[in-house]
């Protein structure tokens, strides 16, 4: 959606609402003898948020990182469709291509742990979200009049439209490394919204902040989700965030996927509460083990 | 770039945000710097504008490591090297080849931006001290290069060249300081200008993120392989400029002036000046190469009453210029530009602390 205050979409997918925008086929990940992935596969659909959560050690990141490029899966592909502005489509798989590449391709994502470039300014870090639409000419730059000077200012424009969304106004010129935490998550969520991505994803946007600071970072995400209309992959611990903003989620527990489905079928899908609280018979062990301790004691 | 800004200063377009000056004070700063720069030649005798002039060509070569270290973050130790590269192939090409030097000297920076690229190549896969290792192997061959390989001085272990001239214009033996001091001002200037619009630019902005969060970089699409490969063919391309330069100036290129200590003072002297900071860079050069000066100076003024001090010079120079750089690391690590900043800051806030 177009607003007079916003003049720059930032959804850079061109598909309808509701057509597979990201295909997950068959993928599995071994580091050595460990599996970190097993034959995972699920379709993210234009236009969702959608959430990817499991207990710890689930195999989460590590999903996110073969979307990414940052791993490439032994096994299975990932399929990216994109659209033209004219409506031809194309299908790109990611498994096999570098990051910067997957990044050409309006895939943009935010990091665990805070991945920003901690010497620059957070306008200097939106700036380089814009890397993928700018060319870099050495000559033009070191004339800085003409071309370069320009392209700073035309590609600003985006990035002060970011900058409002998220209410980084006052930090623009402070150095991120400088920053609360919470501003860090979001400026980086800045940064990935700076591509224009076709594809957002989220790393744990809301870890390590109070309620108050996940209800703010829940309402830019849907600020981004319904606003601009960007699809969202979203891993999160906190089930309140994820029932309450996704229209999607998948369960992973020890690299399998468990579960997929709306956020009501998933909470009562029995594997997935197996997963989160333990089964009854794991329960009638623990129970009897704490009797016998009593007993010793 | 400092972070503060003065109140009172309201941007009202992009274009005006993107200057480098924007206070009065700022742009009176500048012209004091410029009348400075105009009088110098004027003031100065012969050798204290020889010292100046080896300044500005250090200025030219610590703008270009920095470039590469302070900016990229790929620790190199080949600068002796590179500019060797640069030094040899500017003289070869005018002397010998009987080219125009300022063609020549392109060349030259053109040849040292590429042999630069090609010694960048370990950075793709090594970081920090293994990298450092790659480019002090890289300073061995050029110099193993220079000493042994005999075509490059026809066998006579160094090239003199004649005095410089510019398309028939021959510098005047009597005003020789004075000729060299503009051009290489110019030359020195253009590179500091060169080097901080750089850094206002999607380019230098990719190769800063290079250095800070690497993989992060690469997930918004930054190509690491050509950000690296680019920043050591800008960087060396610097070092080329400041090689054929020395060559020129000195009118001799021999081994010696491109060893390894070379490679270490020109590290000096961006850590002294500030890692990642282009006036840090020019702050650093001044220093590392008026410090021996003064050294000698002192020396020649106390040498009279204890004879003992100008014996030993070479090793009280060595001892200082170890004792500068434990001292900047420990008291103001990010160097003299962060010093000066601090200053400015005081002055701003002044009466309060902040």
């Amino acid at each position: 959606m177009l607003t007079r205050a916003y003049q720059h979409s930032l959804n850079g997918s061109h598909l309808p609402d509701g057509e597979p925008l990201l295909e997950v086929d068959h993928v599995s990940l071994r580091f050595g003898g460990v599996k970190a992935l097993t034959d995972i596969s699920f379709t993210v659909t234009q236009g969702h948020v959608h959430a990817i959560i499991g207990p710890n050690g689930a195999g989460k990141s590590s999903m996110l990182n073969c979307i990414s490029g940052i791993y490439h899966p032994q096994e299975g592909s990932i399929r990216l469709q994109t659209a033209a502005a004219d409506g031809t489509r194309t299908v790109s798989t990611l498994t096999k291509l570098p990051p910067h590449r997957i990044a050409r391709l309006r895939v943009a994502r935010s990091f665990q742990n805070i991945e920003l470039f901690s010497h620059l300014t957070v306008l200097e870090n939106l700036m380089l979200g814009r890397h993928i639409h700018m060319k870099h000419n050495v000559a033009a730059s070191m004339l800085w009049f003409g071309p370069a000077r320009r392209q700073e200012i035309a590609h600003r424009h985006l990035v002060e439209e970011v900058i409002d969304l998220l209410q980084l106004q006052a930090f623009r010129n402070k150095p991120v490394g400088s920053l609360a935490y919470g501003i860090q998550k979001r400026v980086e969520l800045g940064r990935a919204l700076c591509i224009q991505p076709a594809l957002l994803l989220l790393d744990e946007p809301m870890a390590g902040m109070n309620a108050e600071e996940k209800e703010d970072m829940a309402r830019y995400i849907l600020d981004v989700h319904e606003l601009a209309g960007v699809t969202v992959v979203l891993i999160e611990h906190d089930m309140n965030v994820v029932m309450d903003i996704s229209d999607r989620v998948s369960v992973l527990d020890f690299g399998r996927l468990i579960a997929d489905g709306t956020p009501d079928e998933v909470k009562a899908d029995p594997a997935v509460v197996e997963a989160y609280l333990g089964s009854d018979t794991e329960d009638a062990a623990v129970k009897e083990a704490l009797a016998t301790l009593q007993e010793d004691a | 770039m400092s972070n503060v800004t003065a109140t009172g200063i309201y941007h009202r377009t992009y274009a005006s945000e993107l200057r480098l000056r924007s206070t009065r004070a700022e742009y009176v700063r500048l012209g004091l710097m410029v009348v400075l720069l105009l009088v110098l030649p004027f003031v100065l005798d012969n050798y204290w504008l020889s010292i100046v002039n080896t300044i500005l060509i250090a200025v030219i070569g610590a703008v270009g490591l920095n470039i590469l270290v302070g900016y990229t973050g790929q620790i190199s130790l080949g600068q002796g090297g590179f500019m060797a590269v640069g030094a040899y192939s500017s003289a070869i090409l005018a002397e010998r080849m009987g080219m125009p030097v300022p063609v020549a000297i392109v060349l030259a920076v053109l040849l040292t931006a590429a042999i630069g690229t090609f010694f960048g190549l370990p950075g793709l896969r090594l970081k920090g001290l293994y990298l450092a290792i790659a480019t002090l192997a890289s300073q061995q061959i050029i110099e193993f290069v220079i000493r042994r390989w005999g075509w490059l001085t026809e066998d006579r272990g160094y090239i003199t060249l004649d005095r410089l001239s510019i398309f028939g214009w021959t510098l005047p033996r009597e005003s020789f300081e004075q000729s060299w001091y503009w051009i290489l001002m110019l030359l020195a200037l253009l590179a500091v200008l060169a080097a901080r619009n750089l850094f206002r630019t999607g380019l230098g902005r990719s190769f800063m993120a290079v250095r800070d969060q690497d993989i992060a970089a690469e997930a918004i699409g930054v190509n690491l392989t050509t950000a690296k490969l680019t920043a050591f063919a800008v960087s060396s391309g610097f070092v080329g400029l400041a090689g054929a330069l020395t060559a020129h100036y000195t009118e001799t290129v021999t081994w010696e002036a491109f060893t390894l200590n070379v490679s270490i003072t020109y590290l000096a002297m961006i850590i002294v000046g500030g890692l990642g900071s282009i006036a840090g860079a020019v702050y650093g050069a001044i220093f590392m190469s008026l410090l021996p000066v003064l050294i000698r100076t002192v020396a020649d003024v106390v040498g009279p009453a204890a004879p003992w001090l100008s014996n030993q010079l070479p090793a009280i120079q060595n001892a200082v210029f170890g004792l500068v750089i434990i001292l900047f690391l420990i008291i103001e690590p990010r160097g003299l530009n962060r010093l000066w900043e601090r200053m400015k800051e005081y002055v701003r806030y002044w009466p309060f602390r902040y």
